[in-house]
């Protein structure tokens, strides 16, 4: 093999490897900074009234017992904050039709959810602020409230927002080739069925948290946050407060735990910097767990009917569904509450040959908190749908799962395509992810072990399911239609005295490892040791523009910015080095903290003796030459309007078929995100993702009451996963890098909640096939598990 | 008027006298009151166990107990543990197995750990599983942090 | 989410406690591990005016075994019973069901006497102490007296303790060689309030005692099926349930309770030990 040598074919190679997170030390030692460690002079503290109805009228409030209480410094209502901030609206323009009310931070008029902020009080300390929300007398006037998704459309369910004159948000159809011709032939086997999937919520072990300082003399607004998005922040905040956008800095310092919660606009986090504003003096807020799961954005709620036709030999014909979604009151600013539904439209069925599609999406207001976008947005829905139809039509006429799956697949060498419904797909590798799926989890010794099983009375199901994901989004995605959100990123590498790296980047860390990818790929592509590089990130003031990390967009965007920036410096330098050392800068090249000779690797400047000469003993270099020991470069994704990757997947499960009980034995996963940058961090993503897809297949669910009220928001009703039911999960990698970057690196933080949900379904209906049940209402609870099985 | 105390305890071998508003409970009197940050908040219910820490050699949620209860204890945080020998083979095996993300969770996930592999228990993912229940982790699965666990107990390491 | 405001004592003895919590006007509640009391009062579901701590009862604290009983302190903690050696041997039945009692930081600080006093449904120790004959002693200001579980445990949160009372001792019967136990919960996680669970002392063929946690208001005893079962075994107490009381919740409605309850008593006699 005689192949062109790689960017990453060099000595100190730290791409493809599995580094330890340099910050990790400091997290295990307890020197974490989140931002309720922080603690500023003077600074107060917030708590909200929150409405107890799902809808009401507010006729006013009498404050007197609350401003009388110890530590209290201010109570705002609704109104109070008119004439300080803006309202805004969660609409995009490239969803059309899409429409959504002005939102205030807190509710003036009508309270249109069970916690909705309806008043603030900043106090001395939480406790003290506490005690005086405990003391605001409201007088909230009940209204009839709309809380079921079902019936959201009826003529006689009460209309959310008079003027829109229904409580539809949104719609839409999407068609391809002829749908209704297919279901009417009669060489095909139709299964129809309807799906179910509850509310579930991020549930952040860090809750949502703000501290907002303001300094009048110089009109500047500082916000710490628990965020992904600091630009898009600092933009949302000079807007709607009336600040020039330079006075805004936005910092996310360490950041516990995200998902996509943490990317919204909040009316408390806005409150509370209004509050700030007003009061010119630093102000805390921190969600307590009750508030975050009656305010922080809550997920899925869909209700799809779907059916499909298949020909004998199983040879997917058509599919076609109606998905029906609740949001809430208000679409979210400023990503919308549409993506969800939108992402469904476009992505279900999307791994497979599928020429004839009709998916129609509606997304309806409801008296129930928000909905938006929360880790791998559609993707549980879309799989779900899609593979527990596949599964369902294979069992119907008699072929293995795994079979139907192949003769279906989008072959791996044809691409690029176009999708039905109109994704661009390029680099993809379904057959070759779910070959090697097959044959890592032993699929035939599982059906057979499976066959003795069900002879003793013991019911284990193997579910799979064949996904893509959404990765690396384009402009396409949310600045098309007007959103503050940045799709390119930015990286600066610099080269300081002491020859060591300081890079800075526009993508943020939740723990996923972004600072550690990004110094692995300075580290490799520049040639310094990966301990002398520091990585700045989260902080509008100190980094690069760019859009944060969400999408599973930090590594393919964000690295390669940075990618692109360590190699412009790297030549900055080299010409630099060129001159120094009288040599043609391209033979030289720099390993390990030296310039070499790229020959011979032996070393001629140390990168230290370089960077001292420059900045200290200009005088050394010829007047005409000046140096530039910094680089800055940015990238966007260009071709596709997202860069998708996929996986394979597969659930073994066990349901005790006498109490509903579903144990998960084992899970895998065979994903292909393109170039690994470090396959721990990329396993540790997928084991995290799949977890929380466990979760909303078997646990996760806000329960509501007919009239809106939440009935499980503690930690001991929500059922997130806990270590005691958690499979070990084996995780594969199939790598087609995509042709899009130098990197090739794709996304891989949503893959695993995208994908498990279907795989669980699968296998638990795969378990439950001979007892003649099925069930396809997620979560999958015993109690549903035994009305499926007729036992209840 | 808030009600006060004056305590005197022992917190990572610091001798420590403060008083305090007895409602406080444990863990925001460590970290409001002296910056030992380090202990997590997460639920203020007893449920998460991002609060967990050692009192007078057990581990405890420190939201379900209140600062004037530990008048005359012996406290341990994450903080302590890191300034001295004591877990840091555990911070080593979590550190080599990525068993945090977001590090919310990692002082009760530590505190919880240490508990069981000071307690002389075996390598067995199921018992591990069972022992760190409660705590709840968002960001890996758990699995990582069953095998720094088992890692370290294999080696026959001190934590 | 913080506690209201109160008043906190932590008396020296007995008498101070009793003296204190009889102050009516105080609003006063008896502190002991705090595990169920702490988070109501974290979501203001509870606000008592004055906590009386009983932490620093040492009277409350230990256990010991006298003339075939074996003797708790109410402030002793799961953590301590799951550790004696005297449990392990008196009452087995301790050992089969603490381990599903919350988790080990919940179980380093809850109290026995605790959860009696509380009397939370769908706990473990109230249908435990059911099934093993326990007594509840308890001291008021009026005196002492101790009360069979049974007569206990009388409904939602609702126990015979009356206002000023503590509970102070809860005395076990230590097991019988003749005697065999049994356990089983559905829990939809580990530690997580139980759904639906029973407990189980079997005597011989023709004797046993069935007690269930978490399908009614409170720990109860399943007296027909005791029955049933010495007239016809295993299969006649899961069919002799369904005049118990059972109550649905967020995780099962009465009906699925009923179901389970059937399920975790076959279970449950399956592993006698």
């Amino acid at each position: 093999m005689n192949e062109p040598l790689h960017i990453f074919d060099r000595p100190n190679s730290y791409i493809g490897r599995s580094v330890p997170r340099p910050d990790a030390r400091r997290l295990l030692e307890g020197r974490g900074k989140f931002v309720d460690d922080l603690q500023l002079p003077r600074m107060l503290h917030a708590a909200f009234l929150r409405s107890a109805h799902s809808h009401a009228r507010i006729d006013g409030f009498d404050l007197d017992a609350a401003r009388a209480m110890p530590g209290v410094v201010a109570i705002y209502t609704g109104k109070d904050f008119a004439d300080h901030v803006t309202p805004y609206v969660g609409t995009l323009t490239h969803l059309a039709g899409l429409r959504s009310a002005p939102q205030m931070p807190m509710a003036m008029d009508v309270a249109r959810w069970q916690g909705e902020p309806i008043a603030m009080v900043v106090a001395q300390s939480r406790a003290e602020a506490e005690d005086a929300v405990a003391m605001i007398d409201a007088d909230l006037h009940p209204l009839d409230a709309a809380c079921d998704t079902e019936s959201a459309l009826d003529a006689d369910t009460p209309v959310i927002h008079e003027a829109f004159g229904s409580n539809l948000a949104w719609e839409r159809l999407v068609e391809a080739g002829d749908v209704d011709a297919v279901f009417s032939r009669n060489d095909v086997t139709v299964i129809k069925r309807t799906f179910r999937f509850g509310r579930h919520t991020g549930v952040t072990l860090e809750p949502r948290a703000s501290v907002v300082e303001y300094d009048p003399s110089e009109n500047r607004l500082t916000y710490w946050y628990s965020g992904q998005a600091p630009h898009m922040m600092q933009a949302i905040l000079a807007k709607h407060l009336d600040l020039p956008e330079e006075n805004v800095r936005v910092v996310a310092h360490d950041v516990g735990g995200s998902f996509g919660i943490k990317i919204h606009t909040y009316g408390d986090d806005i409150a509370t910097a209004v509050a700030a504003k007003l009061l010119k003096r630093p102000v805390k807020f921190v969600a307590d767990r009750h508030e975050s799961f009656v305010s922080d954005i809550h997920a899925r709620d869909h209700v799809v009917t779907g059916r499909i036709a298949v020909t004998a030999d199983g040879t997917i014909e058509a599919l076609d569904f109606d998905d029906l979604t609740g949001i809430g009151p208000y679409s979210m600013y400023p990503r919308t509450s549409a993506i969800e539904c939108n992402q469904v439209l476009n992505l279900t069925g999307a791994p497979y040959k599928l020429r004839n599609y009709r998916a129609r999406g509606r997304v309806v207001f409801q008296n129930k908190n928000l909905m938006c976008q929360y880790r791998a947005v559609g993707h549980p829905i879309a799989m779900a749908v899609a593979d527990g139809l596949v599964d369902e039509a294979a069992a119907a006429i008699g072929v293995d799962p795994a079979e139907i799956r192949r003769r279906n697949l989008v072959p791996d060498d044809t691409y690029p395509c176009v999708s039905a419904s109109g994704m661009k797909f390029d680099d993809l590798s379904h057959e070759k992810t779910l070959d090697r799926l097959i044959s890592e989890m032993r699929y035939d010794d599982l059906r057979a072990d499976q066959a003795t099983c069900r002879e003793k009375g013991v019911y284990r199901g193997i579910g799979l399911v064949s996904m893509v994901e959404v990765a690396n989004p384009s402009p396409m995605f949310y600045g098309i239609g007007g959103a503050p959100i940045s799709a390119q990123d930015g990286a600066t590498v610099r080269l300081d005295a002491g020859g060591a790296l300081h890079v800075s980047s526009s993508i943020t860390e939740q723990g996923q490892g972004t600072n550690t990818i990004l110094a692995q790929i300075a580290a490799e592509v520049f040639g310094v040791d990966m301990d002398r590089v520091k990585v700045t990130t989260g902080d509008t003031d100190n980094v690069p523009y760019g859009g944060g990390t969400w999408a599973s967009r930090g590594a393919g965007i964000g690295g390669e910015a940075m990618l692109l920036a360590s190699k412009a410096l790297k030549d900055q330098v080299l010409d630099v080095a060129g001159i120094l050392l009288q040599s043609e800068s391209e033979s030289l090249d720099i390993r390990s903290g030296s310039v070499v000779d790229a020959d011979s690797g032996a070393e001629r400047i140390s990168l230290r003796d370089l960077a001292r000469t420059v900045y200290y003993r200009g005088n050394e270099l010829p007047s005409d030459v000046k140096p530039e020991l910094i680089a800055t470069r940015h990238y966007r994704v260009t071709d596709f309007p997202f860069v998708f990757t996929n996986s394979a997947m597969a659930a073994h499960v066990e349901v005790d078929v006498e109490s509903g009980f579903v144990r998960v034995l084992h899970f895998w996963a065979v994903e292909d995100c393109g170039r690994v940058i470090n396959p721990q961090l990329v396993d540790e993503q997928i084991r995290g993702g799949v977890v929380q897809g466990i979760g909303g297949a078997l646990y996760e669910e806000c329960v509501y009451s007919e009239d809106g009220q939440l009935l499980n928001a503690t930690m001991a009703d929500y059922l997130v996963p806990m270590a005691g039911e958690m499979p070990d999960i084996s995780v594969f990698h199939v790598e087609t890098p995509t042709k899009t970057s130098v990197l090739g690196a794709k996304g891989a933080g949503e893959a695993g909640t995208g994908g498990a949900p279907a795989a669980v379904m699968n296998a638990v209906n795969d378990a439950l096939r001979p007892l003649g049940a099925s069930i396809f209402q997620m979560p999958m609870s015993p109690e549903r598990i035994l009305k499926a099985l007729g036992k209840v | 008027m808030t009600q006060t105390q004056t305590i005197s305890l022992t917190i990572n071998g610091e001798a420590v006298t403060a008083t305090v508003p007895v409602r406080s409970n444990l863990v925001d009197f460590l970290r409001n009151d002296l910056g030992l940050t380090g202990s997590h908040v997460g639920c203020e219910h007893g449920v998460c166990g991002a609060c967990t820490l050692e009192v007078d050699g057990a581990m405890i949620r420190g939201c379900l107990m209140l600062a004037v209860q530990a008048d005359g204890a012996t406290v341990t945080t994450v903080e302590g543990l890191a300034d001295s020998p004591r877990g840091q083979a555990l911070r080593d095996a979590f550190h080599r197995r990525n068993a945090l993300q977001c590090g919310y969770c990692t002082p009760g996930m530590l505190a919880s750990a240490l508990e069981y592999v000071e307690a002389g228990r075996p390598a067995d993912r199921a018992a591990i599983r069972e022992h760190i229940s409660g705590n709840y982790c968002r960001c890996t699965g758990y699995q990582a942090v069953v095998d720094a666990i088992c890692d370290l107990i294999g080696q026959g390491a001190k934590a | 989410m913080k506690a209201p405001d109160f008043v906190y004592v932590r008396p020296g003895s007995i008498a101070e406690a009793l003296a204190l919590l009889a102050d009516t006007d105080a609003d006063a509640t008896p502190l002991a591990g705090g595990q169920s009391l702490m988070p109501m009062m974290n979501f203001r579901v509870a606000a008592p005016g004055k906590l009386v701590d009983l932490n620093g009862l040492a009277e409350l604290r230990g256990l010991r075994v006298e003339n075939g009983m074996v003797r708790i302190g109410a402030m002793t903690r799961y953590a301590e019973l799951l550790a004696s050696d005297d449990i392990r041997e008196n009452i087995p039945l301790f050992g089969l069901a603490l381990p599903h009692v919350a988790h080990a930081a919940i179980r380093n600080r809850g109290t026995i006497g605790g959860s009696v006093a509380l009397a939370d449904p769908a706990a473990e120790i109230p249908a435990l102490l059911l099934v093993l004959e326990a007594e509840i002693h308890m001291q008021g200001l009026a005196g002492t007296r101790a009360i069979a579980a049974e007569d206990f445990f009388l409904g939602l949160y609702e126990t015979a303790l009356q206002e000023g009372e503590i509970v102070t001792e809860i005395v076990v019967p230590a097991r019988k060689t003749t005697e065999q136990f049994g356990f089983y919960e559905f829990a939809r996680r580990h530690g997580d309030y139980a759904m639906a669970g029973v407990a189980l002392k079997v005597g011989g063929p023709d004797h046993c005692r069935i007690g269930f946690f978490g399908v009614a208001d409170r720990a109860i005893r399943a007296t027909r099926a005791e029955v049933a079962y010495r007239d016809g075994g295993v299969p006649a107490a899961m069919a002799a349930l369904d005049d118990l009381p059972f109550d649905g919740d967020l995780n099962a409605a009465a009906k699925t309770k009923r179901h389970l309850a059937g399920i975790a008593l076959k279970r449950a006699f399956e592993g006698i030990s």
